[in-house]
């Protein structure tokens, strides 16, 4: 006699740890890349004037030359596979609303240590209202 | 306008692959070669092409203004995907989205009534290298 088990899609649920660090892993692995992506972008200049003096193929050249950038687009990739890797184990109303709004915070902080912007106090209020609205649009 | 791309392509896009993605017969993980034949249907087609226009929108926003000011003002595309399915597909929307709706649109007006760029002098040295390779690049042959 064979005993027949409940498949369901989440066999194991993950200790609020580990379902914590997922989430740290995506929002982590997101902001990193795109700090990198945008120290990169800031480094090669404004794109639109390299595009109008040394044409399209010019400004793609200008970016795939820089090594930064491909370091922001592979953890870009990483938080892409890290993302899907939480949602195979948890509920997508809990990581999507936290991937989508938290990194609008990290990114101020992570803008203002490591890119030297001037995150003054109207975009705090700017990214923690986007925060909570993305968090309210998605949840 | 680029920021109006970046922020109606990625919400666009993600809607493209999600309606295309929910057409397509199941796709074990065993046989993860069968994803390579979504790309060639038309929903996923026109949601790669949305993301890669979203990308090079974005690169260019990132090129001449700070991320602080690019990521809050691009989140607006959600609300618009939001009142487009509110007044197109005519769905409900709950009083906790419209919350969501009124506070995203407070915060983009508030970031964009500041600067896009903001200059730090220490900054100037640490972009160097892909600078002068970037300087290199405009020089007329």
């Amino acid at each position: 006699m064979t005993i027949a088990l409940p498949i369901t899609p989440y066999a194991s649920t993950p200790s609020p740890w580990i379902a914590a660090g997922m989430i740290a892993a995506v929002i982590l692995t997101s902001t990193t890349g795109e700090v990198l992506t945008a120290a990169a972008m800031k480094s090669i200049g404004d794109l639109d004037l390299i595009r109008a003096r040394t044409g399209l193929k010019g400004a793609i050249r200008a970016v795939i030359t820089c090594p930064l950038f491909f370091a922001g687009v592979f953890f870009l990739a990483l938080a892409f596979f890290s993302l899907l890797l939480a949602l195979n184990h948890l509920n997508l109303s809990l990581v999507g609303p936290a991937a989508a709004s938290v990194p609008l915070v990290t990114n101020g902080i992570a803008g203002r240590i490591f890119l030297k912007e001037n995150v003054d106090r109207r975009r705090w209020a700017a990214a923690v209202l986007v925060c909570v609205g993305v968090y309210f649009l998605a949840h | 306008m680029i920021l109006g791309l970046v922020a109606l392509c990625a919400p666009l896009g993600d809607s493209c692959l999600s309606r295309g993605m929910a057409h397509m017969p199941f796709i074990s993980v065993a046989h993860p070669f069968a994803l390579v034949a979504a790309v060639f249907t038309p929903w996923i087609a026109a949601g790669i092409a949305l993301l890669i226009g979203f990308f090079a929108s974005y690169l260019t926003a990132l090129s001449w203004a700070d991320l602080t000011f690019v990521r809050p003002a691009t989140a607006f595309g959600n609300v618009i995907i939001a009142l487009l399915a509110r007044f197109w597909l005519h769905e409900t929307i709950s009083v906790e989205r419209w919350a969501g709706i009124v506070l995203i649109t407070l915060g983009v007006s508030f970031v964009a009534q500041g600067p896009s760029l903001t200059q730090h002098p220490s900054s100037a040295d640490d972009s160097a290298p892909c600078e002068a390779q970037a300087a290199a690049e405009v020089q007329p042959r």
